[in-house]
C-alpha cells in the first residue's frame, strides 16, 4: 500500500490570494505618502495529503477553512501559490494550458452548485462530451462521441432522450447526474467533488451518494469529496481530513477519527452536528466566538482563539501536524500535555 | 385533525389552501394544510423543497404576494381568523403577536439602518415606551441572545456585524416585542455547524424564558428533532404525516417520512447503500391523481392511484395520510 | 406555433404600451424597407421637382394639392417623400451604429471582465472619461475634427455608444465567471478563447436586447441633432434632423410644415421605440419576476 503511487498526493500545498480589484480601487494614501495596497487572503496554508487509488478521502470543514480553495487549486482552476500536486507521482502544480490537458483526462470535477454548474445555454450532449472533446485531436476520434455520450448518461441514470434538452428541464438531483456523467466522460481516475449533494434535497443526495459510491466500484476511482455534512463524511469516506483556517488540524481514517477526535475543533465540529437519534451522551464543547479573518491569521495556533483549552504556548508556537499512530495526525499542544484537557 | 381548538391551542390553521396563479399553471403551493399549535410549544414543519413549507409561514403573517392568494382556509391566532383580517389588522399583529426570523440574515436586515434603530422602531411601533425605556430594552435584548457591549453595538450596522452575529441580532428583533409565535424559517441553514449549534440553544432559550410558541421550518430533520415538540411533514403542498417529535421519528407511519429518515446517512451501518426514495417530486401544476407519493412510495398498490388518502390517526397522537401506513415494527 | 402560446407573447398582448410601441416600429420598418414604392415624386430627383409647388400647404389647408399631402417645401419638394426617404436614412444610421457600438463594446467588455489586471483598468477609465462628457458634446467634437458624411456620423455615434455594452458585458462577465459552469470549462481544459466565447459570450447577451433597442432611438436623435447643427449628414442625403433643420428657417413665416412634420416622424419613432423597450426591460428582467 505505502509503496505504491499514489492517485493523488498533495505536499504543503499554499494558495493566497490578492484582493482589492484593479491598481486604482487598491491606491491609497496615507502618512507615508500614495501607495498600492496589496491586501492578501490566506486561503490555504501548507496542506499535505494522499488519495490511494479506489480510495476516498473528505476534507471537512466549516466556510472559509480553505477546503473548497483546495479543491479547487489541485484541479488547477487556481495556480497555487506554492506546493506540489502529483497526480500519480507527476508534479503538475506549476504546469501551463498545454502541458495540462493531458492531466485533465485523469482528473475531474464534480461541483455544489446544480443550478450554476451547468452553461443554461448548452444542450446536455454537449455539456456532457465538452470534456472529451479536448482530449480528441482528430475528426476520427470524436465520431464516437455521440455514443459514448449516450452510454454516460445510462450510467448516471439518465436516458438518451435527455440529451438533447437544456439544463433548466431537469430538476436539482438530475443535473448533479448531468455533471457526474460530464466529470465521467474521459474515464479519470481521480474525480474532485466539491460538496456534491450540500445543495440538494435529503432523499436526492442519498440517490447521488449512491452513485457516487456505484461509480467508485465500478471504475476503481478516487475521491477527493469535500463537504461540512459529518453524517455525510461518516457515511462515504476511508479517510477524513479536518480543515480550519486554512491549516489541517487532524487527519485519520474514518472510524479512527470519529471514534477517537483528538483536536478540540474536531471535538467541537462532532458535538456540535445535529442529529435524529435520542441525545447521545458524547462530550459537548461549545465554542466560543466565530472564525478569525484570513486577512490576518493569529500568531501561533490558528484555533487558539476559540480553543476552550488554548494557553500561552499556542499564541507563540504554532503546532506541527504530528502522528500518533493508527494513521491519526493532530497540530494541537495538548498531545504534549494531556493533563491540560480539562475543561 | 378536525377537533375544535382549546384553551391551550394558540394557533389552529384550518384546510390552508394558498395557490399562485402562474402563466404556465396553477400551483397548489399550499393544498388543504391543517395543524395546531399549543401555547409555549415548538412545532417542526419539514419537507423537501416544493413542498409549501415556507408558503405556510408566509401565508400566516398574510404576507403573500401577486399572483399568489389564499384561497381558503382560517388561520386561528387564539381564536382570531388572520385570514380575513385587514391589512391594517395583520400589520399590528406582525411583529408584535408573531414575528418571523429568515434564513438569510444579510437580507432581513436594512443594510442603511443601525442595529439600534431596527431594533427601536420595533419597539416605537408596539409599545408605549419612552425612548429611554426603548434604549435599556434593546440593550438588555441584545445581551440575552449573547452579544457582548451590547450598548456600544446599537450604533454597529449590519454589515459590521459576522454571519452568526446577525442571526442573534435578528433572533433579538423577533423576540424584542414578545411576540407569542415566532415563525423561524430555516434559521440555521446558511450557517456553520458550530454556529447553528450556538443558534438553536438560543432560539430554545428565548422561548422557554418568554413562554412564546414557535413553528421551525427546515428541510433538516435533525435540526428538528433536536428542537421540535411536534412535527407537521408536508409534501406537494399537503400534510402527510403529523406527531409528537419522538413518535414520528421512531415509528413513522407514513412512507414519505420514513423514506426521508432512511436517506439520512446512519455511521452504525455505513456499509449498506443509502436507502433513497426514487424518483423526483412530481410537477405541482400536474399533480398525479390519487396519492401525490405513489409513483415513488415502495408501498403503493391500485388503490393509491384512485384515491386520495385522507390524514387519519394513527394512534392517539399521531396522524398519517396514507391508505397503507406503516406500523411499528414494519419495514419500509 | 409555440411562440403564439408562450408567456412573453401573452404579456406582450396585454401590453397596451409595448402593442402601440411595436405598432409604430412595425409602420417605420415599412416605410423604410418600401418608402420609394409609396410615394410617386423621387424628393432627391431635381428633373422631377416644380418650383411652382413650393411651399404648398398640407392637403386640409386652403391652397393644399392631393399630389403633396403634407405640403411641399421651398423646392417643390413633397414633405411627405422627404419623411419617407429621410426616414430611410436617421433608421439605417441608427441600426448601423447600434449594431457597431453593439459589436465593440460587448468585445471590449468580454476581454476587460476576463482578463481584468490593467487591461480592464484601461478600459475602463476610457468608458469612466467618456461618461463624464455628454455624448453630443463627444459627437460635435469628432464630427467637427473627421467632417461630415454619413459614414463620419457612424464612426461618431459608434465612439459615444460603445461604452454601455463594454461596462454592462463587462459586469455580468464578472458575475458569470464566478459560476461554477466557467470553472469546470476550465477543469474540461478549454482555452480561454472558447470559454469566452462558448460559455461567457451567450450568457451576457440577455440585458443587451433592450440597451440595444433603446439606443437605436437614443442615435436617431442625437443624429437629429448633429444634423441640425449642421455637421451631421450631407445636404443630398437628408435625414429626418436635417429636414427640421432644413424648413426651420421658414417655420415662423407660417410655412410650419416642412418642419414639424419630420418633427412629429421622429418623435413617432423614438417614442414606439422606447415603448417597445421598456415592455421588454421588464420581460427580460429576472427580477422583476
Amino acid at each position: 500500500m505505502t509503496d505504491a503511487i499514489p492517485m493523488l498526493e498533495v505536499r504543503d500545498l499554499e494558495m493566497h490570494f490578492s484582493i482589492g480589484g484593479g491598481v486604482f480601487d487598491r491606491l491609497r494614501l496615507d502618512r507615508r505618502g500614495l501607495r498600492i495596497d496589496r491586501p492578501v487572503v490566506h486561503a490555504v496554508n501548507g496542506v499535505s495529503f494522499r488519495i490511494q487509488r479506489g480510495q476516498i478521502m473528505a476534507l471537512v470543514g466549516e466556510s472559509g477553512c480553505g477546503k473548497s480553495t483546495v479543491a479547487k487549486t489541485i484541479a488547477r482552476i487556481y495556480q497555487p501559490t506554492k506546493g506540489e500536486i502529483r497526480i500519480e507521482g507527476e508534479d503538475v502544480a506549476h504546469y501551463g494550458f498545454a502541458e495540462m490537458l493531458p492531466v485533465r483526462s485523469k482528473m475531474q470535477m464534480i461541483f455544489q452548485d446544480p443550478y450554476a454548474s451547468l452553461n443554461p445555454r448548452q444542450r446536455v450532449r454537449d455539456i456532457v462530451a465538452e470534456p472529451l472533446l479536448q482530449q480528441m485531436k482528430t475528426a476520427a476520434d470524436r465520431k464516437d462521441v455521440p455514443a459514448r455520450t449516450e452510454q454516460l448518461l445510462a450510467k448516471v441514470g439518465l436516458n438518451a432522450e435527455h440529451a438533447g434538452r437544456y439544463p433548466h428541464q431537469f430538476s436539482g438531483g438530475q443535473r448533479q447526474r448531468i455533471g457526474i456523467a460530464r466529470a465521467l466522460s474521459v474515464m479519470p481516475g481521480l474525480i474532485i467533488a466539491d460538496e456534491p449533494v450540500s445543495a440538494l434535497d435529503v432523499s436526492i443526495q442519498a440517490q447521488i451518494l449512491n452513485l457516487m459510491m456505484d461509480l467508485r466500484d465500478e471504475f476503481g476511482l478516487s475521491y477527493l469529496f469535500i463537504s461540512h455534512d459529518l453524517s455525510v463524511v461518516q457515511h462515504i469516506a476511508d479517510t477524513v481530513g479536518v480543515m480550519y483556517l486554512g491549516f489541517m488540524v487532524e487527519t485519520a481514517p474514518r472510524d479512527v477519527l470519529f471514534a477517537r477526535p483528538r483536536h478540540p475543533y474536531t471535538r467541537a465540529l462532532l458535538s456540535a452536528a445535529p442529529s435524529i437519534k435520542a441525545k447521545r451522551d458524547t462530550e459537548e464543547i461549545t465554542l466560543k466566538g466565530e472564525v478569525p479573518s484570513a486577512l490576518s491569521l493569529p500568531s501561533g495556533c490558528c484555533f487558539r482563539t476559540r480553543c476552550p483549552f488554548a494557553w500561552d504556548r499556542c499564541a507563540a508556537e504554532r503546532p506541527a501536524l504530528r502522528d500518533l499512530g493508527d494513521g491519526q495526525s493532530v497540530a494541537c499542544h495538548l498531545v504534549d500535555e494531556p493533563h491540560r484537557d480539562t475543561v | 385533525m378536525t377537533t375544535a381548538p382549546t384553551d391551550t391551542t394558540l394557533l389552529a390553521v384550518r384546510d390552508l389552501r394558498t395557490w399562485f396563479h402562474t402563466f404556465s399553471g396553477t400551483v397548489k403551493a399550499v393544498n388543504g394544510v391543517s395543524f395546531d399549535i399549543g401555547k409555549g410549544e415548538v412545532m417542526g414543519l419539514v419537507g423537501e423543497s416544493g413542498g409549501g413549507k415556507s408558503v405556510v409561514g408566509f401565508s400566516i403573517l398574510g404576507l403573500i404576494d401577486s399572483p399568489g392568494r389564499i384561497m381558503g382556509g382560517q388561520i386561528l391566532l387564539d381564536g382570531e381568523d388572520l385570514a380575513q383580517a385587514s391589512e391594517d389588522r395583520l400589520r399590528q399583529i406582525r411583529g408584535r403577536e408573531i414575528s418571523m426570523v429568515f434564513q438569510d440574515p444579510m437580507t432581513s436586515l436594512n443594510p442603511l439602518h443601525t442595529v439600534g434603530q431596527q431594533m427601536d422602531e420595533v419597539l416605537r411601533l408596539h409599545t408605549d415606551l419612552d425612548a429611554a425605556d426603548r434604549r435599556t430594552a434593546c440593550i438588555e435584548m441584545l445581551e440575552s441572545v449573547g452579544i457582548s457591549r451590547a450598548a456600544d453595538r446599537l450604533g454597529a450596522y449590519p454589515h459590521q456585524f459576522s454571519g452568526g452575529m446577525r442571526q442573534r441580532v435578528v433572533i433579538a428583533i423577533a423576540m424584542l416585542a414578545r411576540p407569542r409565535l415566532i415563525i423561524a424559517d430555516e434559521p440555521t441553514t446558511a450557517l456553520d455547524v458550530t454556529i447553528q449549534s450556538q443558534i438553536l440553544k438560543l432560539m430554545r432559550r428565548q422561548i422557554a424564558d418568554k413562554g412564546a410558541s414557535m413553528i421551525l421550518i427546515t428541510h433538516d430533520l435533525a435540526v428538528v428533532s433536536e428542537m421540535a415538540d411536534h412535527i407537521t411533514v408536508l409534501y406537494c403542498g399537503k400534510v402527510v404525516e403529523r406527531g409528537r417529535t419522538r413518535d414520528l421519528i421512531e415509528t413513522p407511519a407514513h412512507p414519505y417520512t420514513r423514506g426521508l429518515i432512511d436517506s439520512i446517512p446512519d455511521p452504525a451501518n455505513r456499509h449498506a447503500r443509502l436507502k433513497q426514495i426514487p424518483g423526483t417530486v412530481p410537477d405541482i401544476r400536474n399533480l398525479p391523481k390519487g396519492c401525490n407519493f405513489r409513483d415513488r412510495c415502495p408501498r403503493a398498490q391500485a388503490l393509491c392511484a384512485e384515491e386520495e388518502p385522507e390524514l387519519r390517526p394513527q394512534n392517539a397522537a399521531q396522524w398519517a395520510a396514507c391508505h397503507y401506513p406503516l406500523m411499528p415494527g414494519d419495514s419500509a | 406555433m409555440s411562440f403564439l402560446r408562450s408567456e412573453f407573447f401573452y404579456n406582450y398582448r396585454r401590453s397596451t404600451s409595448a402593442v402601440i410601441g411595436s405598432a409604430l416600429m412595425a409602420g417605420f420598418a415599412v416605410a423604410v424597407i418600401a418608402g420609394p414604392f409609396l410615394v410617386a415624386q423621387d424628393p432627391y430627383d431635381i428633373a422631377a421637382l416644380n418650383l411652382m409647388d413650393s411651399y404648398k400647404p398640407p392637403v386640409w389647408l386652403e391652397g393644399g394639392d392631393p399630389q403633396f399631402p403634407l405640403g411641399t417645401d421651398g423646392q417643390g419638394r413633397d414633405v411627405w417623400a422627404s419623411i419617407l426617404y429621410g426616414a430611410r436614412i436617421s433608421v439605417f444610421i441608427g441600426l448601423v451604429a447600434m449594431i457597431a457600438s453593439c459589436t465593440i463594446g460587448t468585445f471590449l467588455g468580454l476581454v476587460a471582465g476576463f482578463y481584468g489586471g490593467i487591461v480592464d483598468s484601461v478600459i475602463m477609465r476610457i468608458a469612466d472619461i467618456q461618461l463624464s462628457f455628454p455624448s453630443i458634446l463627444i459627437a460635435l467634437f469628432l464630427m467637427s475634427a473627421v467632417g461630415t458624411g454619413i459614414d463620419k456620423v457612424l464612426i461618431a455615434l459608434t465612439a459615444v455608444g460603445w461604452v454601455v455594452y463594454a461596462r454592462t458585458v463587462r459586469g455580468s462577465t464578472l458575475s458569470e465567471i464566478k459560476k461554477e459552469y466557467v470553472q469546470a470549462a476550465k477543469v474540461a481544459g478549454l482555452p480561454n478563447t472558447a470559454i469566452i466565447r462558448k460559455h461567457v459570450l451567450p450568457n451576457v447577451l440577455t440585458p443587451l436586447i433592450v440597451i440595444a433597442t433603446i439606443q437605436v432611438g437614443t442615435f436617431v436623435l442625437i443624429e437629429a441633432s448633429l444634423s441640425f447643427l449642421g455637421v451631421g449628414v450631407p445636404i443630398t442625403q437628408p435625414s429626418l434632423g436635417l429636414l427640421i433643420k432644413n424648413g426651420f428657417d421658414v417655420l415662423f413665416s407660417g410655412l410650419w410644415w416642412t418642419s414639424v412634420f419630420p418633427g412629429v416622424a421622429i418623435m413617432m419613432l423614438v417614442f414606439g421605440i422606447n415603448l417597445f423597450g421598456d415592455f421588454l426591460r421588464d420581460e427580460l428582467n429576472p427580477r422583476l419576476k
